[in-house]
């Protein structure tokens, strides 16, 4: 196939569920590639020498060499070249920022001027994930060495699986009844089933990796306590401490954040009010603060839990959101609106002391800022109110402080980010490592993996000395 | 971990003694430390609960539970030899443990246990003790049948006031009064610790306001991981918004906004009296 031809093979859209139906059951929202579309969008591929795509991936994926598999209909070759670099292909492929990663350096979309239409590296990715059973690829002799993985998220399966390849024996300590972390508590069965995760966490314990739920480390038991059992230990406990915007009228009943809004539908799956003994809020006016993945996340299940209008409410303009550009475009697909420029001030509340109104405060954009966007500048007696019954606080995470907290060995910097030696990915305490958001703080799946995959390299290294 | 029921007890109509098999929990925990558990399904709840013993030995802890909602009328159905599904922990800071003794003087802590609210006083009355200081428990209920772990407390204290509000048994009255005198006198406690109904640790708090008493309350408020990850618990000390189960679950209860803090417990009210109906657990 010729460049113009394959330049003339129009942008496969994906199936999804019809907006207004989906907005109202949990169902996956993205329905997945056929067969022959998968195979049609990976055609689309120029397989340019320079391979942009994959410097735009945090893990180097052989982008070119996956789609060009997919495209001869070889998806086992295809789902093989991607596992060489990432455990969680059916994770990725649908929650990746691959509009700002991969496919925002991909030739076909720069030729047609428009990010939308590079090739849909994810969705390929997604379809050979789904569709073929992965090898469990090989596992090296016993070293008789121990490694225990404190939390069960992306990082750190990533690391028990790496280590357990290399021939360890691998626990997996997580503290919920349910390993997964992030992906069980925190990303939405509408946008992740479950049962993806759950089949990753099957696919470790098939590798060996021993899955202990319900044990918190640093409080069931102390790092320095464990490490007496064990011979490297990988942190990998998130960053899931949520951040509150310190307002007035913050704590009213009816102000949640967005981890407890979601972990009570997610994990909890308080939704199923017939059987679920675990209750959700039923707010009928929303809002909800903040711009990324997350807010778009508890916006969408706002509706799904029974919402009449939800608002999302922003102090920069959609440019900024930090969010996937298709989860804001399925929010508003959905109905939920969209308030830009605009940023929380105070909540207002009843004699009940239950949430009634939101005073919010119009902004503007001024210089860039040490993010590198234009960062936000209230006007002055822009105040204005609107009523609402529920607010849903999704401002961001901090890191996870409980193992900090509590093994005094462990350096971390301001923000309570573990640091760690960037070549090694070991921390102040000799033998432990870590890796994901509690290192980065909260950032992304692909990320984390990364980082994972790295400590692991890490660990196997430190074992061989020690 | 078994999580086994080993031992199940009544303690009166509504109230429930279970000692697990939890060797970790047992050996970790310290006064003031709770436990998320979740009974049994994939569709339970995780309910926090004081624990009220622990044999590190033996490597059981005990808890106490009121039928108050589904999920522990649920727990209250289990049986010895049966397991719960989840028990973790143990969460929360441990009580701030210290000797107020002075050459001459002993200290002397004066622990408050409303209700229920004796399970958690038990274990910090023991620290204290042992700590060094002289204890005093006071302990109320609405009426004698509701008095619980009597036995234990009198062992674990030096002197033990008993009042109930129907005057069934010992003092007729609400914990505030002997509270009050006690703090009255020449010779004040250095420290009471408050734990029960959210609106008995108000009234407590505000009895000992007046004579400067140091306070503490152990607040029991909604939570879902118990870790710090759902903000659901937090609460207004000294203005400042923390977290029960974390930065807890005691506070100085001087600065304590109990207002807001009973507020907040009445967040799923609605939901809970619908779930109870659905669930057929209450007639």
């Amino acid at each position: 196939m010729t460049a113009k031809e394959r330049m003339s093979i129009p942008p496969q859209e994906m199936p999804q569920q019809d907006p207004l139906a989906r907005a109202r059951n949990m169902e996956e929202v993205a329905l997945g590639y056929t067969a022959e579309m998968a195979k049609k969008e990976a055609s689309r591929c120029l397989n340019c020498p320079a391979k942009p795509c994959v410097q735009g991936c945090p893990v180097k994926i052989d982008i070119p060499a996956f789609l060009a598999a997919a495209a001869e209909g070889d998806f086992a070759r295809a789902l093989a070249i991607i596992r060489k670099n990432s455990l969680l292909p059916a994770v990725c492929g649908r929650v990746c920022p691959q509009e700002r990663q991969c496919q925002k350096f991909c030739t076909v979309g720069k030729m047609f001027k428009d990010v939308a239409k590079a090739v849909a590296i994810g969705r390929v990715e997604r379809f050979c994930a789904d569709n073929v059973q992965a090898e469990a690829g090989e596992k090296a002799a016993p070293t008789g060495k121990r490694v225990a993985v404190i939390g069960s998220g992306p990082a750190s399966i990533t690391c028990a699986a790496d280590c357990a390849r290399a021939g360890h024996s691998v626990t997996m300590y997580e503290a919920f009844h349910k390993p997964g972390g992030v992906l069980v508590y925190g990303i939405p069965e509408f946008r992740l089933p479950k049962s993806i995760v759950q089949k990753e966490i099957d696919g470790l314990k098939d590798l060996g990796v021993e899955v202990v739920t319900d044990f918190v480390v640093g409080k069931t038991r102390k790092l320095a306590d464990m490490k007496k059992d064990f011979d490297a230990i990988f942190v990998g406990t998130g960053a899931g401490l949520p951040k509150f915007m310190d307002i007035e009228g913050e704590n009213l009943i009816g102000v949640f954040s967005a981890n407890e809004y979601l972990t009570r539908a997610n994990l909890m799956k308080a939704y199923v009010e017939d059987r679920a003994a675990t209750p959700y809020w039923h707010g009928r006016k929303v809002a909800v603060l903040g711009g990324g993945n997350v807010a778009m996340d508890a916006a969408r299940m706002a509706l799904r839990l029974g919402a009449e209008e939800v608002h999302l409410i922003y102090r920069r303009s959609e440019k900024e959101m930090p969010a996937r550009v298709e989860e804001v475009h399925h929010a508003k697909e959905e109905g939920v609106v969209f308030h830009t420029l605009e940023n929380a001030k105070r909540i207002l509340g009843d004699d009940d002391g239950r949430v009634a109104a939101i005073e919010c405060l119009k902004y503007q954009l001024g210089e860039p800022d040490s993010s590198g966007r234009r960062s936000p500048v209230p006007i002055e007696g822009s105040e204005f109110v609107f009523p609402v019954d529920t607010v849903v606080v999704a401002v961001g995470s901090g890191a996870n402080p409980l193992i900090a907290s509590t093994t005094p060995e462990i350096e971390t910097d301001r923000k309570g980010h573990v640091i760690v030696d960037e070549a090694t990915r070991m921390t102040t305490m000799p033998g432990v490592f870590a890796g994901g958001d509690i290192v980065l703080g909260a950032a992304t799946v692909i990320l984390a993996m990364g980082e994972g995959r790295a400590a692991a390299e890490g660990i196997n290294q430190w074992l061989a000395k020690h | 971990m078994s999580n086994k029921i080993l031992v199940k007890t009544q303690l009166s109509a509504n109230v429930w003694r279970m000692r697990l098999d939890a060797p970790l929990i047992a050996k970790e925990r310290k006064a003031g430390q709770f436990v998320i558990l979740r009974t049994t399904c994939e569709w339970a709840e995780r309910i926090p609960l004081t624990i009220a013993d622990a044999d590190p030995e033996a490597g059981t802890i005990d808890i106490i539970f009121q039928t108050v909602g589904a999920s522990t009328k649920e727990l209250s159905l289990l049986n010895e030899g049966e397991e719960i599904a989840d028990v973790v922990g143990p969460l929360g800071k441990p009580t701030d443990i210290k000797d107020y003794s002075t050459p001459g003087r002993k200290g002397w802590v004066v622990v408050v246990g409303g209700g229920i609210g004796v399970a958690p006083s038990h274990p910090i009355a023991q620290a204290f003790r042992q700590a060094g200081n002289r204890v005093t428990a006071i302990m109320g209920a609405r009426t004698k049948e509701l008095v619980i772990m009597e036995d234990e407390m009198r062992k674990a204290c030096n002197d033990v006031i008993i009042v109930t509000d129907d005057g069934s048994y010992g003092r007729k009255g609400l914990v505030t009064e002997p509270l009050k005198e006690l703090c009255e006198g020449e010779d004040k406690p250095d420290e009471v610790v408050v734990a029960g109904p959210p609106v008995m640790m108000k009234f407590a708090s505000l009895a000992t306001k007046p004579y400067g008493v140091k306070t503490i309350v152990s607040l029991n408020s909604i939570m879902i991981d118990g870790t710090g990850m759902c903000g659901g618990c937090r609460v207004t000390v000294g203005g400042k918004t923390k977290f029960v189960c974390v930065d807890g679950p005691e506070f100085d209860a001087h600065e304590v906004d109990f207002d807001n803090f009973i507020k907040r417990l009445s967040t799923f009210k609605a939901e809970e009296a619908a779930h109870k109906c659905r669930s057929g657990l209450f007639g």
